[in-house]
């Protein structure tokens, strides 16, 4: 046995945190053994389906039902008449809010549908083939209105208008004409037009970028049970089930201790598996059928009703001086909310400038509804499409100076103690340093040949911490347990069961983690925000700590010694005064084999609001050949520097910026929703709404800056929101230097991308 | 409406079932059969989570017929590993961290073996375009491509090596 040390002589050496075990729930996901929203099978059950609009705006005349319960089979029907109609009440659902008046509206339409795929009704009955057919027999009258999608259009005077009585807030006056503008976002600094005025270069141009789903590849499924005491259970794969739980109470009106959400494996969600879709009209068929209910949502449905996120219009104009400084900015962010007020337009004023020091600047955003499904998180919400037209904006002004684009972000760049363009003063923020990473990269190096281009652009997402509770326990053989109320939506567990493994000196395999329901844990937020290894994390070590000190008090009093003369180390209490301890150390086993006699089971519970979650950088550089005969993109090679603090499982963290690239090309180049002039979506499906592929991409480098977050007891930053804000930008910016084409709406599309050329070569 | 009797192999065991003449291999390998690790992620074969391999080709088991099967050889994700045995394909995707939330990993660990049955040598070309018909939304493929890559040549060696 080596000579006990104190712990602050131990240093910093990390054991666990910084490797990559095998994640703990890996075998039941490679098995198929895993349960996701749909794998759920209750005796009894029926299946749920819902009617939807087939109209973009309409009003609702009448619904007869009568012929659909009629059916043999069918054992419940349901409106938004068997919902509360509720007052306009905000509900903070981690990293947004809910109107729970609109959400309401949106599970279940109330008087007009507002997009083509609205929710009208819903069934209940024994088989799938039944509901269907009790979906026909549902007869609807609508009154059809004229719709309108576009942003831009539906800012316009003389637009169909949504809501009657919404007025635009944060105007100045209360205007007394109804808008489908919701809110006008605004944030400034300086002195614009000195500003202006001091700049030798000033560009103005225009990005436009296309909604985009968040394309998960699990549908959205949960299983309702109402029993007769009022007392609920709902299986969900959602991004936070206290969530669930929240909206699910407040939407029907139900006690919170009544319903009990337990997470199923949740198949991706990227922001969009933040709110409820199926889980309060499953609830209410069950509650009328007697029966518990499976609602499981078609790929169709997905796309025509839930996500996605915004289609966007950026301007910006922006000076600078001959050396590169940036003078002024001025940015004007028009946001698609869909059918209700509520885009992330707010998030997008915030972010679009947070790389930038810039002492002048005007910063606009409008959030916007329109006849389209309302819009969910995704990732990042909003800075994307503000990072496409400021980082396009900045390529463009660096293009006119002739100065290096990473020389131009360096010049620029906002470094600890600037005051960020949203408020804080920066700290401990890496961004300079993922520069430099990129700088030095030798991607840099490689030369690009005829019909190739190279794109660079930066990117920032804030980060969140939150509220969070966690449980560790020690077996009684010194294992242990930690549970979460985080659901792992991408390795999270491995990380959580490393830091407790960490902290208690023992194997990451001798750490069993688990998400736990909402009636078994304290109350924990969704899993988004860049939020669950920082801020879970955070608790997981103070409960694994506190333990510790639970440990040490109990080996102390065994050995009758003061407690400060005891150390944790590797597992193990050691007593700094050997004579006192003649068998040596007391391993975990041991002491958890004989609590009974030290004061019973060692357990203990922290619940926290974390604070202090370090914002993240990203700079992404990508190589594309451009076909310029048929306008196709091929992206050559990509790599991708971001500031994570500390990596603690490092291959999820590379997992994380890989994917959000992936979907950041998807992006810029594939996706988009596409509407025909009736307002229906016309690709509502995974042949025609294209998701990169295999084929589409090639091997993503990630790049892992670490710059500590002093916050957080490893240092750990945020990690999954950053990689998808540059890749619009940095794609959009490859493109024009492989074609000498600026273009200025995404998707890239071939057909576009031919057109542009064949446009300049005029 | 009647049901029709169908009889097959599925991980090598005889199993019966009845279906009617609407449901898809998929519907009946996870509400008959309990088979609930071939998911359902878009129903018309577009995503691949629903892959098996039918006679030795790999399948969209949402676009065949629950009845098409009378007589065939179906492998699913629950029949990859030998008893507590990982399949190579499985041990390297853990090892690889080729999955996040693991929704289409079943589907892409049964394309996967298809694959190298057919090739064991695939290039990184071949087995992005093998897998093109199997999304996934949270890697990037990075680490899946990797991992394949990785199996194909432990199985070579355990190959060799036999």
């Amino acid at each position: 046995m080596n000579k006990p040390v104190k712990p602050e002589e131990t240093g910093t050496i990390l054991k666990v945190v910084g490797t990559r075990p095998i994640r703990p729930d890996g075998v039941e996901k490679v098995t198929g053994r895993a349960a996701y929203g749909a794998d759920l099978h209750l005796p009894g059950m029926l299946i749920g389906k819902v009617k939807r609009s087939p109209h973009a705006h309409a009003r609702i005349i009448s619904i007869d039902t009568r012929k659909a319960l009629a059916l043999p089979g069918v054992k419940a029907v349901m409106t938004s008449a068997d919902m509360p109609d509720l007052a306009a009440e905000h509900y903070e659902a981690g990293e947004s809010a809910s109107n729970l008046k609109d959400l309401s509206a949106n599970v279940m339409a109330r008087g007009k549908v507002l997009y083509h795929g609205h929710a009208v009704a819903a069934v209940a009955a024994t088989s799938n083939a039944i509901a269907d057919q009790a979906l026909d027999l549902i007869e609807i009258v609508y009154e059809t209105l004229p719709h309108v999608i576009d942003v831009e259009e539906a800012m316009a005077e003389g637009a169909p208008i949504l809501h009657e009585q919404m007025v635009t807030a944060g105007l100045g006056e209360t205007p007394t004409k109804a808008s489908n503008i919701a809110t006008k976002h605004r944030l400034d600094r300086g002195d614009l037009a000195a500003g202006f005025a001091s700049a030798d270069v000033i560009v103005e141009t225009r990005y436009s970028s296309a909604a985009v789903h968040q394309g998960y590849i699990e549908p959205h499924a949960c299983v309702a049970s109402y029993a007769a005491d009022g007392q609920t259970q709902v299986w969900s794969s959602s991004q936070g089930h206290f969530v669930i739980r929240g909206l699910c109470a407040k939407l029907l009106k139900l006690r919170f201790s009544d319903v009990r959400v337990i997470p199923a494996e949740i198949g991706g969600g990227f922001g969009g598996k933040t709110t409820v879709y199926l889980e309060p009209l499953a609830l209410v068929l069950s509650q009328k059928s007697g029966h518990p209910v499976k609602m499981v949502m078609t790929r169709e449905e997905v796309f025509r009703a839930t996500g996605p996120t915004s289609a966007s219009v950026v301007t910006v104009k922006m000076g600078a001086k001959l050396d590169g400084t940036i003078t002024a900015a001025q940015v004007d962010l028009k946001f698609q909310a869909g059918a209700f007020a509520g885009s992330p337009v707010g998030a997008a004023v915030m972010t679009s400038l947070a790389c930038y020091d810039v002492a002048n600047f005007e910063i606009t955003g409008w959030d916007v509804v329109t006849n389209s499904p309302k819009v969910a998180a995704y990732r990042a919400p909003g800075a994307p499409n503000a990072a496409l037209g400021v980082e396009c904006a900045v390529d463009e002004l660096a293009e006119k100076l002739g100065i290096d684009p990473v020389a131009m972000r360096e010049k620029n760049a906002v470094r600890n103690g600037v005051r960020a363009p949203y408020g804080p003063v920066y700290k401990n923020i890496g961004y300079v340093e993922t520069l430099e990473a990129i700088k030095s990269h030798p991607h840099m190096a490689i030369p690009l040949g005829p019909n190739q281009g190279r794109g660079i652009a930066a990117g920032f997402w804030f980060n969140i911490g939150g509220e969070s509770t966690v449980n560790v326990s020690i077996n009684e053989d010194g294992t242990a347990i930690v549970s979460t109320g985080s659901p792992d939506i991408g390795g999270s567990r491995a990380s959580m069961a490393m830091m407790a493994a960490e902290v208690l000196g023992i194997g990451v395999e001798q750490v069993r983690p688990i998400v736990a329901d909402t009636a078994s844990i304290g109350f924990s937020t969704v899993t988004g925000g860049s939020r669950t290894t920082f801020a879970t994390g955070m608790a997981v070590v103070q409960a694994a700590e506190k333990l510790v000190i639970d440990l040490k008090r109990r080996a102390a009093e065994t050995w009758g010694v003061e407690i400060d003369q005891v150390v944790w180390q590797e597992g193990a209490a050691h007593c700094l005064q050997a004579e006192k301890a003649p068998k040596g150390a007391l391993t975990l086993a041991a002491l958890a084999g004989s609590a009974g006699k030290t004061g019973g089971p060692i357990a203990t519970v922290v619940a926290l609001n974390a604070q202090g979650a370090g914002p993240g950088f990203g700079v992404h550089v990508c190589d594309v050949e451009v076909d310029p005969e048929t306008g196709h993109v091929t992206v050559l090679r990509y790599t991708a520097a971001q500031d994570v603090g500390k990596a603690i499982h490092p291959a999820y963290v590379e997992g994380q910026i890989q994917g959000g690239v992936a979907q950041g090309i998807g992006w810029a180049l594939n996706e988009e929703y596409v509407f025909s002039t009736g307002g229906i979506m016309e690709n509502a499906g995974f042949l025609d709404y294209r998701v990169p592929v295999a084929s589409d991409l090639p091997m993503i480098d990630a790049i892992m800056v670490e710059v500590p977050n002093p916050a957080h007891p490893y240092g750990a930053k945020g990690v999954g929101e950053v990689p998808i804000v540059p890749p619009l930008a940095a794609l959009a910016i490859a493109v024009r230097h492989a074609t000498g084409v600026r273009m200025h709406d995404l998707p890239l599309s071939p057909s576009k991308i031919r057109a542009a050329i064949d446009a300049n070569a005029l | 409406m009647s049901k029709q009797r169908t009889a097959a192999i599925v991980n090598g065991d005889p199993v019966e079932f009845l279906s009617d003449p609407g449901q898809t291999l998929l519907d009946v390998l996870r509400d008959e059969l309990h088979l609930t690790g071939s998911k359902e992620g878009c129903g018309s074969g577009d995503c691949g989570a629903c892959s098996v391999i039918m006679d030795g080709r790999l399948v969209c088991s949402c676009l065949v017929l629950a009845a098409e099967v009378e007589g065939c050889r179906v492998e699913t994700i629950e029949g990859l590993s030998t008893g507590s045995t990982l399949h190579p394909l499985q041990q390297k995707f853990l090892d690889h961290a080729a999955l996040q939330c693991g929704f289409c990993t079943p589907g892409i660990l049964m394309a996967s073996k298809a694959l190298l049955d057919a090739n064991p040598d695939p290039t990184e070309t071949e087995a992005r375009y093998w897998l093109a018909g199997n999304l996934c939304r949270c890697t990037g493929y990075d680490k899946i491509i990797k991992a394949v890559l990785d199996a194909a040549a432990e199985l070579r060696q355990d190959r060799k090596s036999a």
